[in-house]
């Protein structure tokens, strides 16, 4: 899988689903609903972000619903990774099934807005290279890392099935 | 060394004799519930795309609740295509504009002691009330799900929450939970939380639930209570018999908990979170010195408007109005709560007061129905999260309480602690 390398964004503790992805634009399209993304905390993100940046916050990130969009709209905007100090379950895992990296990073208030930042998943390396420091954090883990590298979870049900190692009901009439 | 619950059911689930905290499993899924929001509109296209169907039709249960009823083009074909669903893929168990689905899992006789359950909305963890596994995933998981009817999950280690001694008049078991969300954190990801103790085996079924329903707001895996007579008489009232090993789904005696604690009931005051998260909570008496104005009072979803709910908020209403500048709403949490509480004169009361009865669903709580807030304005609300834009404009702000601190708040036209209301 690739080394996702872009501008970190930065923001704080417990940063909640509900900011992610607005109940008020459910209805909507994902791009409308990623145009919202965090633009309670920071209206800049969605316009600005550019594909392959860095998401970095604090503890339990994605706190919250379990509302796919909060993690979707990550995707939508093509970050390239996210990097927190925890995060919340139901989020952790949506993230993984839609195949953007998520690490546990403890050193995130060394990362600042708008650093350079160098995400390797798999061998669970982050390089800030604005300040050159180099960090070894825990990879993705063991038994997700086949399906983070097939991109997610639907890539990785389409090879299962194709392959015929995985029962399935059968698609109606 | 004996097993927690949680680790019990797991072992079971995944055909193991036994399974230890921290361990990888793949478990057999007894029940899975999907709903409007990010049910079939998420799933159909990828099970399409993928030419399967769901893993057993009587398994997956399909409740639309959030964007009922209708209000807008957009709902309205969420709506349809839930139906046509439904109909396409030959589901037993369809719960349309019954209520909320956590709610219908109890009402219904769905939840056994031991079962293995997931659900499409974080609140999911309501079901294990009943003595099961019940947890929230998103509709990507979801989507594996039903067409597997597994999932792999990390067994939790258990904190052990124990209450003992009686409640004063006037406190609850929302103001358990919006003392434990500052007690403990809302960072417990990957832990389960059992609740114990003499107070909680005193508690009725609906009152158990506000206590599980809200281990997310703790950030839990998913809330536990063990199955007891009380419990077996839920799954009785839902039209099920209890499965005859249902009162055996217990933690031994010598399970290892990974923390173990114990409350006074007996002491605790009706408590009240203020804005943005759970955890910003305190004492109700402890706000009324700020004078905060209440522009909305807001009875409703899952945890804060069953029965037990409206009773309380009767209770305070009864023979009181609304403040003049204040308004208060109330979408019982089903309709077969709403049925019960018109049959009880509990919906007369509410609105002899000037409450407003709005339709059974998701709706204000999580920004999607009628009821959100708009841009300044207070809010104190019956439901079990407050973050930063959920029930509306991002410049609201809204504080949670009990039943009984919401009603008196309407009353009021501020935040005061309820007791001074219940005579």
């Amino acid at each position: 899988m690739s080394v996702p390398s872009g501008k970190a964004w930065t923001f704080g503790d417990e940063i909640n689903s509900d900011v992610m992805a607005p109940g008020i634009y459910f209805k909507e399209s994902m791009d409308v609903m990623a145009s919202h993304c965090l633009e309670a905390v920071n209206p800049e993100f969605a316009p600005n972000v550019q594909p392959g940046d860095i998401v970095v916050a604090g503890r339990n990130f994605g706190v919250g619903s379990a509302r796919e969009q909060a993690a979707l709209s990550f995707l939508h905007l093509k970050v390239g990774a996210i990097l927190a100090k925890s995060y919340a379950r139901i989020y952790y895992r949506n993230t993984l099934n839609f195949g953007v990296p998520a690490l546990i990073f403890p050193k995130a208030d060394e990362i600042n807005a708008g650093d350079q930042v160098t995400v390797d998943p798999i061998a669970g390396v982050v390089e800030n290279v604005t300040t050159g420091n180099s960090y070894k954090v825990s990879p993705i883990p063991e038994h997700l890392m086949e399906m983070i590298g097939d991109g997610g979870l639907m890539p990785h049900l389409k090879k299962k099935i194709d392959a015929g190692e995985l029962k399935t009901g059968a698609a109606p009439k | 060394m004996g097993n927690t619950l949680i680790q019990k059911i797991m072992a079971r689930a995944s055909g193991r004799d036994s399974v230890a905290p921290g361990e990888i499993v793949t478990c057999a899924v007894d029940l899975a519930m999907i709903l409007d929001s990010g049910g079939p509109r998420k799933i159909w296209p990828r099970l399409d795309q993928l030419g399967v169907g769901v893993y057993d039709k009587d398994k997956v249960v399909v409740v639309a609740d959030h964007f009922v009823p209708a209000a807008d083009p957009q709902s309205a074909a969420i709506l349809k295509l839930t139906r046509d669903f439904v109909k396409k893929f030959d589901i037993k168990h369809f719960y349309d504009m019954e209520g909320i689905c956590h709610v219908l899992m109890a009402e219904n006789g769905h939840l056994q002691p031991g079962m293995f359950c997931t659900g499409g909305d974080s609140h999911s963890t309501m079901g294990g009330a009943f003595g099961c596994y019940m947890a929230g995933f998103g509709a990507i998981e979801m989507t594996g799900v039903v067409i597997t009817g597994e999932i792999w999950s990390v067994v939790p280690e258990t904190i052990k929450v124990d209450w003992s001694g009686a409640f004063g008049p006037g406190v609850t078991a929302k103001d358990i939970m919006l003392f434990l969300a500052r007690e403990l954190g809302m960072e417990n990801a990957f832990k389960a939380i059992e609740f114990g103790g003499k107070s909680i085996r005193n508690m009725s079924m609906m009152e158990r639930m506000v206590l599980t329903n809200m281990a997310a707001e703790l950030g839990a895996e998913t809330g536990l209570v063990a199955p007891d007579e009380i419990t077996l008489q839920a799954i009785r009232d839902g039209g099920t018999e209890p499965a005859a090993d249902a009162l055996e789904w217990r933690s031994d005696d010598d399970a290892t908990f990974c923390a173990d604690h114990a409350f006074n009931s007996s002491t605790l005051a009706p408590q009240v979170a203020a804005p943005h998260r759970p955890s910003n909570s305190g004492a109700a008496q402890d706000f009324e010195k700020d004078h905060i104005k209440v522009d909305q009072a807001y009875i409703g979803a899952c945890v804060g408007a069953k029965l037990t709910d409206l009773h309380m908020v009767a209770s305070v209403l009864r023979g009181r109005q609304v403040k003049s500048g204040t308004r208060l709403m109330v979408a019982p949490s089903s309709k077969k709560i709403m049925r019960e509480a018109a049959a009880d004169g509990t919906l007369a009361t509410i609105t002899e007061a000037g409450g407003l009865i709005l339709p059974s669903g998701c709706g204000a709580c999580a920004g999607l129905g009628a009821g959100i807030i708009a841009e300044g304005e207070v809010c104190i609300s019956s439901t079990n999260r407050n973050f930063q834009g959920r029930m509306g404009s991002n410049k609201a702000f809204v504080y949670l309480g009990s039943p009984y601190t919401v009603a008196a708040a309407a009353v009021a036209g501020e935040i005061v602690d309820p007791r001074n209301m219940l005579s």
